[in-house]
């Protein structure tokens, strides 16, 4: 402040409208008072800017920008504003271990942040283990949970498959079928929700009566669906990526009218607008949801914040642009965790790159997590010893062309025996 | 001063430039200078079929990829430790090399880089069938307590950065002595006239299958070195991306030499980090560049300067 405010020798007109204006700016610069002797806090950025994951990349960079916009506003972390050091990985994992040391050894960031796709995690986490980078991943994948990784990467913004596919499985047997008939990828995703559906479901009662693995380089999938049983009651596909237009189109045209239940992983739809020629089969079937796309008629207070901060509209897509639609079911993670760094920093009394490891710690000693406008998605229950966070899943059917929420789960429904304490291991 | 001592000269002087490096380099720079080496070992392996033999292969993913998950799954499944693991991962590339080449050499030309890019995918889909094993696309991290050797910590900057030139320089030296021996006298017969090769009575077949093995075994070397020093093993390498990538590289640095693969995975990364630090739309960057390189560079960056100034250049 004595930097910014200083006497005046001589009382001038100029002198006068200058320490008037200093006194009115006084509230602003009180927020950045410690910035101006100190770094702003660096965040590394790790984002699928190029490569399959870019459509997910660009969302999450809207969202980063708004969440640490809001953090500034509101006088950022222990009075030091935050920075965003941005570099894509090309949603390449090695390119994703580069962009970690970069972020390390170049920028001198203090945490590195919101990487999605699971293998750029895979590739990258060791690397923020051996550089004693804290590392925060909003990737829904099972790795850091499942104890793959390290004490220094932690997922406390966004639930993981796990919780997420176990925790359908009450309302889809209770409410769809039983008898269940699996399309999915064939590899690492779809085999996540194979497995773990499958579990789940015979825990409710119910049975998957048929399991469809879909090369990934498959372009066409008719040969697929005389492969589906008779008596199958429900569908559960979770296809990713551009040919999922064929695969629903395609269904459409075995079926016809005379569908079975269908549900689905949203994972499938993010960034494409559900009413896209061809999607119409679609109609009347069920998704997860990670958070409602379209604003729902009991939209919180919350929701409706976040939403306009990000800059997105109703329908879920971008208000400068209704045909650009988000990644609304997993772009909340990143808000989430820049709110949850932000509390972790001010618990740990965070100053600098030493106090790192007193950064993870304070995380870790998190639970509870109240709906809010830090956590607009819903409620959360961070795990300390496995670094994950659970939540709330959402189910919603589409009707006329909208996705209306039909279920909410517990978080309880999400939760599983712990497969790792990651607070016995050592920094 | 004869060629040959002006090769070791380069050589050696390489080798001690990159050991100086280290020491002056800030360690971030020191970093991407290890896994530079560590690419650049695949490289020169693709260089020694492309470069020297007239090989082109689009499937050498598959070859990287043999060494990369012999280590990692002994690693990860097996418990080895990284020695044997290590052996494991040269082995594999061994293996899968010698199978792939005695059929690959059945063709020749377009079919040869057709051939080979379908055994690469074939390769891919194998390591997505078995993802109970491999997980798949996701891949597996390798533990840091894991990568030690005698004591050892592999992810320490100083024992990583040591590791991976040790390797390289082995690789260099022991490629530029091959290159130079009969043996690849030899190859450079072969890619400069087959059929004259033929009459003069070498089994040019089982030449190049020699050739096929060891680029096949040097390149999964550099795999297996990827894995052990970064700690990952994934999917992503087998892909057509990074059958692409020593092609790319060769290219760039220069085909046919034996510092080129060197000098095209630095430039590569160089520019990519640099222009990617500067503009969002960097690969237009990269891709202009590749292509103003392509032009007035047609040898590539090390095969114009021995073009053009040092015709001793090997």
């Amino acid at each position: 402040m004595s930097k910014l405010i200083k006497p005046t020798p001589t009382l001038t007109r100029r002198t006068l409208l200058g320490t008037a204006a200093a006194a009115a700016a006084t509230p602003l610069l009180g927020r950045y008072a410690q910035a101006q002797s100190s770094e702003p806090i660096r965040i590394g950025f790790q984002v699928h800017r190029t490569g399959i994951g870019a459509s997910y990349g660009r969302w999450y960079d809207r969202t980063t920008t708004a969440a640490v916009k809001r953090i500034n506003d509101m006088g950022g972390i222990n009075g030091r504003p935050v920075e965003i050091v941005a570099e894509d990985d090309g949603t390449d994992p090695k390119r994703g271990a580069e962009v970690v040391e970069k972020f390390a050894t170049q920028h001198n960031c203090d945490i590195g942040f919101g990487t999605l796709f699971s293998h750029v995690v895979y590739g990258s986490a060791p690397r923020a283990g051996e550089l004693k980078l804290p590392y925060f991943v909003v990737s829904e994948g099972h790795h850091v949970a499942s104890g793959a990784l390290n004490r220094w990467t932690m997922q406390p913004g966004i639930t993981d498959v796990k919780s997420q596919v176990q925790a359908m499985a009450p309302f889809v047997a209770d409410n769809l079928g039983k008898k269940v008939t699996m399309i999915y990828p064939d590899f690492a995703f779809g085999h996540d929700h194979r497995d773990y559906f499958s579990e789940a479901i015979e825990k409710q009662g119910g049975e998957v009566v048929a399991k469809i693995a879909i090369p990934p380089s498959e372009t066409s999938f008719t040969k697929y669906f005389p492969k589906i049983p008779r008596d199958t009651e429900v569908i559960y596909h979770v296809m990713i990526g551009p040919a999922v237009l064929t695969f629903v189109k395609e269904m459409g045209e075995f079926f016809g009218p005379s569908k079975p239940e269908i549900f689905g992983f949203l994972d499938s739809l993010e960034a494409v607008d559900i009413n896209s020629p061809g999607l119409e089969f679609l109609e009347g079937t069920y998704f997860w949801e990670g958070n409602p796309r379209h604003a729902q008629a009991d939209q919180s207070s919350h929701d409706k914040m976040y939403r306009e901060a990000v800059g997105v509209d109703e329908n879920g897509a971008s208000v400068s642009d209704a045909k650009d639609v988000s990644t609304y079911s997993h772009m909340f993670g990143c808000w989430e965790t820049l709110n949850i760094v932000k509390r972790g920093m001010e618990a740990a009394d965070y100053k600098g790159i030493a106090d790192r490891s007193k950064l993870i710690e304070a995380i870790e000693e998190m639970s509870d997590m109240p709906l809010s406008d830090d956590h607009p998605q819903g409620a959360k229950r961070f795990n300390g010893k496995t670094h994950q966070t659970f939540g709330h899943q959402y189910i919603s059917k589409v009707d006329s062309g909208k996705l209306v929420l039909a279920h909410t789960s517990s978080i309880e429904d999400t939760l599983y025996e712990d497969e790792v304490d990651y607070t016995a291991q050592s920094f | 001063m004869s060629d040959t001592h002006k090769s070791h000269g380069l050589h050696f002087g390489l080798i001690g430039l990159l050991a100086l490096a280290y020491f002056v380099l800030p360690a971030y720079h020191s970093g991407n200078l290890a896994s530079v080496m560590v690419i650049a070992i695949y490289a020169m392996g693709y260089n020694l079929l492309f470069g020297y033999t007239g090989l082109l292969s689009l499937g050498h993913a598959l070859f990287f990829s043999a060494g990369l998950y012999g280590l990692g799954l002994m690693m990860h499944l097996a418990d080895w430790t990284p020695l044997p693991a290590f052996a494991a991962g040269l082995i594999a590339a061994l293996v899968v090399s010698a199978v792939i080449g005695f059929l690959i050499l059945r063709t020749t030309g377009v079919a040869f880089m057709i051939v080979t890019l379908m055994f690469a995918q074939a390769g891919y889909l194998t390591i997505l069938y078995f993802g109970k094993y491999t997980r798949g696309d996701e891949g597996f991290a390798l533990q840091q307590a894991s990568r030690q050797i005698a004591g050892y910590d592999l992810s320490d900057p100083g024992v990583r950065y040591l590791c991976a030139l040790v390797l390289f320089s082995v690789t260099l030296l022991g490629l530029a002595y091959i290159i130079r021996a009969p043996f690849g006298r030899t190859l450079v017969a072969i890619r400069e006239n087959e059929e004259r090769a033929r009459m003069l009575g070498y089994n040019v077949t089982a030449i190049k299958l020699k050739a096929v093995i060891l680029s096949g075994v040097v390149s999964g070397a550099s795999g297996a070195t990827y894995a052990l020093l970064f700690g990952y093993a994934g999917a992503t390498f087998a892909t057509v991306q990074y059958s692409i990538f020593p092609l790319l590289w060769v290219l760039v640095g220069g085909a046919g030499t034996t510092v080129g693969p060197f000098v095209g995975a630095l430039f590569m990364f160089y520019l990519i980090d640099y222009a990617s630090g500067k503009t969002e739309a960097y690969l237009l960057v990269v891709g202009v560049t590749l292509v103003l390189v392509t032009l007035f560079l047609p040898h590539g960056i090390a095969g114009t300067i021995r073009t053009r100034f040092l015709r001793w250049l090997p």
